[in-house]
């Protein structure tokens, strides 16, 4: 190369030398580089295909080793999971029987027929599941409804004392879940707060708060204050200068904050199983306990675990255009 | 359209006193420039005006009537940022509409349209109204932010620097514009820049500010042919003044450290020792000259060449008109226009 800028070609240039066409060699890592990323999200995901297939094998499928790759579907986990069951009495097996003999047998007889066993109602589970929903859902919904607010004085206001605020803030966060569990017992114990759904959704509140407050905060700071002042001299109060102009803007910040929050909540093993014991039981401890009912059904656990993944997937999926975006894509020129 | 005044208004923040008695009225229908370099207050004066700040001490008044307890909102400002500061969710169409759109105002959509198609006609971005904010020009988008401004009928305009962003080219046509518009439309303006050419060309008024000080308020002619201080007279004018120290001996005048003897000024009892302020304009050379020096320099701009003059130990600058054949080294004669010179004394006030 050297060469070429002290004498010049030494034979007439056929291809371009521009320096802003990919060079191969770049070209070779950009691709190397998808090839990593896509092996590391296949080797990421590998628990959670195991899990989905899991959620489908028969009880003796699952067991079996070695472990069957190749199998027959079916849903028995999911009504494991999903239902309470009876083992039918002789009596009724004899009823069954002749029934099928005459040839009318509703489906799920038929099943109760197979099985041995027959569906009475619900299981725990489906309530405990509603609880995640509500509990989690209400919580992030108020951290980051509260959060937004307090990140915007914050942001704005001379609020005093804001370092030490900011600071106090984080600090609610700085202890262990496990070593504040037991006075929380007892506390909600006092309140009459224990295993209450409002009872979870303060103590999730509280505990998401401090992280949406100061991301927010972050998020809020990048807008610059231009935008709400010149709403202010175009006629609006600042309400509604909140409203029109910096709660578009901070919709990637918001979106990214309740996932965060939801996935917390979501999640939220230590406390849930701690302070809650059957009306506000969510689902991550229940998951656990199925462990030691009767044997361990390994499929209802798979389905329980993958139905518990699927909201957080469908949040996330709602929001990937507000977290992808960038930050800033404004018309102010620094 | 109204008058807005400022009586004694102070604001300090935490560590810098911000503006310190501040007092000038902008008439009614008049271009009112503040002028001043980065820091002197000039933006806080708008802000306090608008209400986006609240002042320490003071009175401001629109009409003469006091509105110190008014929102933003309440008391009808328009305000042009320096930053535009275009919505960005939001189109061009919809930003111009934003004040139309205030609930303060409730005006009915097709009058809003009829007004922003107006607006976009005189500026003429009328082909941009479906555009995000984000894929404007700079010049595009301060159009758009002047006529969020004059879209609606504001008491008075605030402008915050709003050329200063934009290249050279589009600033001087900007200019044009915004001075057309203002005479047309007979607007109330008090417009902020730290461009004493901005300041010059398009003031009815100029009042100078520096270190949160009202210095000087006047023409455009005022401030230049009659500065108050060293430092109005140093701000406007390029190339700028020349400010040499002079004393008085025996009956002449004298510019210290060179070979300039003046005859001592008519009429007037200077201090034994001034600051005399010379234009460079008004030092021209000739060669039947009174003084003498040597070329140091020469810039010439087309119209004009600057040319720098050593003289003793004093250097000066001087405007030849066009393209001089001056070089450097050239022992030179020049004079200089006497009765327009301009005295300070010490502490940098001028000497009536």
């Amino acid at each position: 190369m050297s060469d070429f800028y002290e004498t010049g070609p030494s034979k007439p240039v056929t291809e371009s030398i521009r320096v802003d066409k990919v060079s191969p060699r770049s070209r070779r890592i950009h691709s190397l580089r998808a090839i990593v990323v896509i092996a590391l999200a296949i080797f990421l995901l590998i628990p959670i295909f195991i899990m989905a297939m899991t959620a489908f094998k028969t009880r003796s499928d699952v067991v079996s080793s070695p472990p069957k790759t190749v199998f027959e579907p079916t849903l028995e986990g999911f009504v494991f999971l999903f239902t309470e069951r009876a083992i039918i009495t002789p009596g009724r097996i004899t009823k069954l029987q002749e029934a099928a003999e005459s040839g009318d047998l509703g489906l799920f007889d038929r099943i109760a027929l197979k099985s041995g066993q027959e569906i009475t109602g619900p299981s725990d589970y489906v309530t405990r599941l509603k609880n995640s929903l509500i509990i989690a859902g209400v919580s992030t919904l108020l951290s980051v409804i509260l959060g937004f607010f307090a990140a915007y004085a914050f942001s704005r206001f001379n609020v005093p004392g804001k370092d030490d605020l900011m600071f106090f803030i984080l600090s609610t966060r700085m202890l262990p879940a496990v070593v504040v569990t037991i006075p929380l017992f007892l506390m909600y114990r006092q309140l009459g707060l224990h295993d209450t759904h409002i009872g979870m959704i303060l103590l999730y509140t509280v505990f998401n708060l401090s992280l949406a407050v100061w991301l927010l905060k972050g998020f809020i700071d990048e807008i610059p204050t231009e935008y709400e002042e010149a709403a202010l001299v175009d006629g609006y109060t600042r309400m509604q200068a909140i409203r029109k102009i910096v709660l578009p803007q901070a919709m990637t910040g918001i979106a990214a904050t309740a996932v965060f929050c939801l996935i917390f909540a979501w999640n939220e093993y230590a406390f849930a199983l701690m302070l809650t014991s059957n009306t506000a039981r969510t689902a991550p401890p229940s998951i656990a306990t199925m462990l030691g009912r009767g044997g361990i059904e390994w499929s209802a656990i798979a389905a329980g675990s993958l139905g518990f993944l699927i909201p957080v997937v469908i949040v996330v999926f709602l929001l990937r255009d507000y977290l992808l975006r960038g930050v800033t894509f404004g018309a102010v020129r620094k | 359209m109204s008058s807005v005044e400022l009586k004694n208004i102070s604001k300090s923040f935490r560590y810098v006193q911000a503006l310190e008695d501040v007092s000038f009225m902008v008439r009614d229908r008049e271009f009112f420039v503040l002028l001043g370099p980065t820091g002197a207050g000039k933006t806080t004066t708008l802000r306090i005006i608008a209400a986006l700040l609240k002042q320490d001490s003071g009175t401001v008044l629109f009409d003469d009537e006091v509105v110190d307890a008014m929102t933003p909102a309440d008391r009808d400002v328009a305000f042009v940022f320096q930053q535009y500061s275009l919505y960005p969710t939001m189109s061009v169409y919809d930003n111009l509409a934003f004040p139309l759109r205030s609930p303060l105002r409730k005006t009915p959509e097709d009058e809003i349209k009829a007004k922003v198609t107006h607006v976009a006609e005189i500026l003429r971005i009328s082909h941009l109204l479906d555009r995000k904010t984000a894929r404007l020009s700079g010049g595009e988008m301060q159009r758009v932010s002047i006529g969020r401004a004059i879209v609606r009928e504001p008491r008075i305009f605030l402008m915050d620097e709003p050329l200063s962003n934009l290249d050279a080219k589009l600033r001087e046509s900007l200019r044009v514009e915004l001075q057309h518009m203002q005479k047309t439309q007979g607007n109330t303006t008090l417009f902020v820049t730290h461009d004493q050419i901005e300041a010059l060309t398009m003031a009815d008024r100029i009042g100078v500010l520096n270190e949160g000080h009202l210095v000087q308020v006047g023409t455009p002619e005022d401030i230049y042919d009659r500065p108050a201080t060293t430092f109005v007279a140093q701000l406007v004018g390029t190339p700028r003044i020349n400010l040499v120290p002079g004393g008085r001996d025996n009956g002449t005048f004298f510019i210290k450290d060179s070979l300039m003897h003046l005859p001592a000024p008519e009429g007037r009892s200077l201090p034994d020792n001034v600051l005399v302020g010379i234009r460079p304009e008004d030092i021209f050379i000739d060669p039947a000259g009174q003084f003498s020096g040597t070329i140091l320099l020469t810039e010439p701009l087309g119209v004009e060449t600057i040319v720098h003059i050593k003289s003793g130990e004093q250097m000066l600058l001087s405007l030849a008109p066009g393209i001089t054949q001056l070089r450097r080294g050239v022992d030179v004669t020049f004079n200089i226009l006497l009765d327009r010179l301009h005295y300070f004394d010490q502490t940098g006030k001028r000497l009536a």
